[in-house]
């Protein structure tokens, strides 16, 4: 072991991380409260505090953004500093992977299993006579058991030209993240702007497949198991792609600034990985939610 | 083991100063700091979930309504068993990693400190928010820690959303405290520490890591349908909207058994560097541990329907379930038997922290048997929701979890404050403990098997007098912690002056650095050989 190891940057102290967990707990108990307000029609400060909480959190984020690129512009990131984050970054991901998991887990058991017993699978004979007799098992459950009726959302159409919009934005960045590489900055520019401007269209898109969903459908968040798995899936989702697309807004903004090197670019492969992450999530969610 | 330190530095000179007052807690990136106030605060939180239990124990020694409603003896249940989960046994681990890993592996801190410390400052807001929800109107949670919908769903109080919240919060924090650990032990590790050279508490943890980011996420999920479920008219566990109350107890499952290696894992990893160095001598199948630890791991993900036995799953199902939970005796078993052959003819002295650890490996063994007897479906069938499983948990969790936690305080609280503790009373703490707990969970064992269910507060006559025996063991085993924290404050205050290896037979790079640890340790990294 002849190998000399730079010196680990181990930053001083630093407010920010307790101005984020004040932060997390206004939203937290701002959000408890305004749920109950919500659907209550009480008024209250729920609101107010769940709003101070993103204001906070958005101000500790530039905050702490603000202290991270400063010392790895100033030169204070070894290799092993860049090697944490991206480790980190990673197993991030990992999580979010495994937060989707539980819907389209829930999405599976319920098409599978839920509704085969709901109708006398498996050992339920007499749960189906005794319970709803009439209920037939079908997907999208297009009627529940309770007699809710709804459309399905087809997956033609608009979801198959955003998923198609979806995948070129992937297309897209990598192209920039290869201009990134080549030192071909006006090719990174230009595909980073166009990623943003295809992300800012799926979410159009998806916002005017919403009001139509609730309007011309009748598909709701209450119209039972599959408007749930429709909605919080693709809501999730959606508010993935809305995080992803903040992140490389500045990751643009820092790219017009001037900033990172074909070899140094942490907070740009992050940002792509995340994007490519939310973009097979789609795929998966295209394929289990609108088609099959 | 054969680690040896060459070339390390820990000179104190100029870069040994601690900032002081109140920022050097709330700004710290320091993973001493951090662990201690993780520790301060699982210590705090044991205390209260503590008094809840004692509200639980008084209510339950005589049958009838004693002191308290029924729906407040149900957040009591709830409370006591979330803040044990979440506020005291996990944050405990997570500053035992703060404080040890990093001077195992010869690294200068945690990888990531900044997040490090906004790990630790997420929970104590979020427990904040968990125990003023039980002055709302309507109280505070009161479906058991586990959720269950529709308890928590249809029948629940208005602080749900908060419950949903704080756990959110919690989870957070717990991901990220996670996402520290392993990129520390990946990245971070000098050079020289290979795999097969680390801790095995380093193993373990880097384990229990990988356990957390893959099921927190999923709590995260879980606990968002209760919400919309509640609130927002989703039916993800209505049966009436097409969706399956039973899916809920499968997703909460996936997280909670493996939830419950993340209790345990460290444990073996604290009682596998205690038993060495009081038997002085290395540990033995050090690589089948390691190998052991894994299996556990896996097998965590293949089991979470053994707790749904009674929900009425097809035979084949059950059968899987079974078999695959008895599958987890064989890596178990390991771990057991590699500890005993470790002392077997080793030169054994039994201070504190041996005492802890050899309680924990007869105890906890109960507490696996008693785990292999649930795993039986047809006999689960009787056991189901009854006594019986609050003395198996009870066994694995306050025998085995905290007792290592006890353990690991003891052994390493003269490197943390340079002071031995006093042993005479550490052996008192140990002794009350050890007598009391067993008065307080083994009986659980025979009012279980005859049908006592749990989660009720008041009980037919017949169970009243081993109810009443259950109860005074409670009270002395909270009243026996108390001496815990007069050892702690003496350590922290003073006492005789450790050496830098503190144990004779101690071995590993936490021992060679002076006692107490300096603020900053292996600012450049040890070479290992």
């Amino acid at each position: 072991m002849t190998k000399t190891y730079e010196k680990y940057y181990v930053p001083a102290q630093s407010p920010w991380p307790i101005v984020g967990a004040v932060a997390l707990f206004l939203i937290a108990f701002g959000a408890g409260t305004y749920v109950n307000e919500v659907t209550k029609q009480q008024p209250g400060f729920g609101g107010y505090m769940l709003a101070a909480g993103f204001v906070v959190l958005i101000f500790m984020l530039f905050g702490w953004f603000k202290n991270v690129i400063d010392e790895s512009m100033s030169g204070l990131y070894s290799a092993q500093m860049d090697r944490s984050f991206r480790q980190g970054m990673s197993w991030f991901i990992v999580s979010e992977v495994m937060f989707f998991m539980a819907f389209f887990g829930a999405l599976f058991y319920g098409r599978v299993i839920a509704l085969d017993w709901l109708s006398g699978g498996s050992n339920n004979a007499m749960t189906f006579e005794i319970l709803w007799p009439n209920f037939e098992a079908m997907w999208p459950l297009l009627k529940t058991p309770g007699g809710i009726e709804t459309q399905a959302m087809p997956a033609t159409g608009l979801p198959l030209i955003n998923t198609a919009i979806l995948v070129l934005s992937s297309i897209t960045l990598h192209f920039a993240h290869t201009g990134l590489e080549q030192h071909k900055r006006g090719q990174l520019k230009l595909m980073l702007l166009v990623t943003l401007l295809l992300g800012a269209t799926f979410l159009g898109l998806q916002v005017y497949e919403y009001i139509h969903a609730y309007r011309d459908l009748g598909l709701t968040l209450a119209s039972g198991f599959y408007g749930n798995t429709f909605f919080l899936l693709t809501g999730f989702h959606g508010m993935h792609v809305t995080l992803g697309a903040i992140i490389l807004l500045f990751v643009f903004l820092r790219v017009l600034k001037g900033h990172f090197t074909p070899e140094k670019h942490f907070a740009f492969q992050a940002a792509a990985w995340y994007w490519h992450f939310v973009d097979v999530v789609w795929l998966c969610l295209y394929v289990f939610v609108y088609v099959i | 083991m054969s680690a040896v330190v060459t070339d390390h530095e820990h000179d104190h000179e100029h870069h040994d100063h601690k900032p002081s007052g109140i920022k050097r807690w709330l700004y710290t990136t320091n993973h001493k700091d951090i662990g201690t106030m993780y520790l301060v605060f699982a210590l705090i939180m044991f205390f209260i979930g503590g008094a809840m239990a004692m509200v639980i124990r008084a209510e339950l020694f005589q049958p009838g309504m004693q002191f308290v409603e029924p729906n407040f003896f149900n957040q009591m249940t709830t409370v006591h068993g979330l803040i044990m989960v979440f506020g005291a046994v996990m944050p405990a681990f997570t500053g035992l990693a703060n404080w040890m890993i990093p001077m195992m592996i010869g690294a200068p801190d945690m990888a990531l400190p900044r997040m490090n410390n906004w790990s630790f400052w997420i929970l104590p807001f979020a427990f904040l928010i968990l125990l003023m929800s039980l002055f709302m109107p309507g109280g505070g949670p009161s479906f058991g820690w586990t959720f269950y919908a529709p308890l928590s769903t249809t029948y629940s109080s208005d602080s749900t959303a908060l419950f949903v919240f704080s756990v959110h919060i919690m989870g957070i924090s717990s991901i990220m405290g996670a996402i520290n650990v392993i990129v520390t032990i990946f990245n971070l590790r000098a050079p020289g520490m290979t795999w097969m050279k680390m801790p095995l508490f380093v193993w373990t943890w880097l384990i229990t890591a990988f356990l957390l980011i893959m099921v927190m996420p999923v709590l995260a999920g879980v606990v968002t349908m209760v919400l919309t479920d509640k609130y927002f008219g989703t039916s993800f566990f209505d049966a009436a909207g097409g969706g399956d109350p039973v899916l809920f107890q499968h997703i909460f499952w996936f997280f909670g058994h493996p939830e419950v290696y993340i209790m345990i894992l460290p444990a073996f990893g604290i009682v596998s560097a205690i038993v060495p160095t009081f038997a002085r001598k290395p540990l033995f199948g050090y690589a089948s541990m390691v190998y052991a630890t894994s299996s556990i791991a896996l097998l965590s993900f293949l089991v979470w329907a053994h707790h749904m036995f009674t929900t009425g799953m097809p035979v084949a199902g059950a059968l899987f379930f079974m078999y695959c939970t008895m599958l987890i005796a064989v890596p178990t078993g390991v771990k057991v038997f590699n500890w005993v052959a470790t002392m077997w003819r080793g030169a054994m002295t039994f201070e504190v922290p041996m005492m802890f650890a050899l309680a924990f490996i007869v105890l906890f063994t109960i507490g696996g048997f008693s785990g292999l007897m649930l795993a039986i479906t047809p006999a689960d069938f009787q056991y189901h929701d009854t006594y019986f499983v609050v003395a198996h948990f009870h066994y694995v969790l306050v025998t085995g979890a905290v007792f290592s936690i006890i353990a690991a305080a003891y052994y390493w609280l003269p490197k943390w404050t340079g002071h031995m503790y006093d042993e005479k009373l550490g052996q008192w703490h140990f002794w009350c403990s050890l007598i009391s707990v067993n008065l307080l969970f083994f009986p659980m064992h025979f009012v279980g098997l005859a049908g006592m269910p749990r989660r009720i507060p008041d009980y037919a006559l017949q169970f009243a007098d081993f109810n009443a025996f259950i109860s005074i063991g409670g009270f002395l085993f909270g009243a026996s912690q108390l001496i815990f924290v007069w050892v702690l404050v003496k350590c922290a205050r003073g006492g005789e002056k450790a050496t830098a290896q503190v144990w004779e037979g101690a071995e590993g790079l936490e021992w060679q650095v002076p006692s107490p640890a300096p603020y900053h340790t292996f600012d450049t990294p040890p070479v290992i050989k």
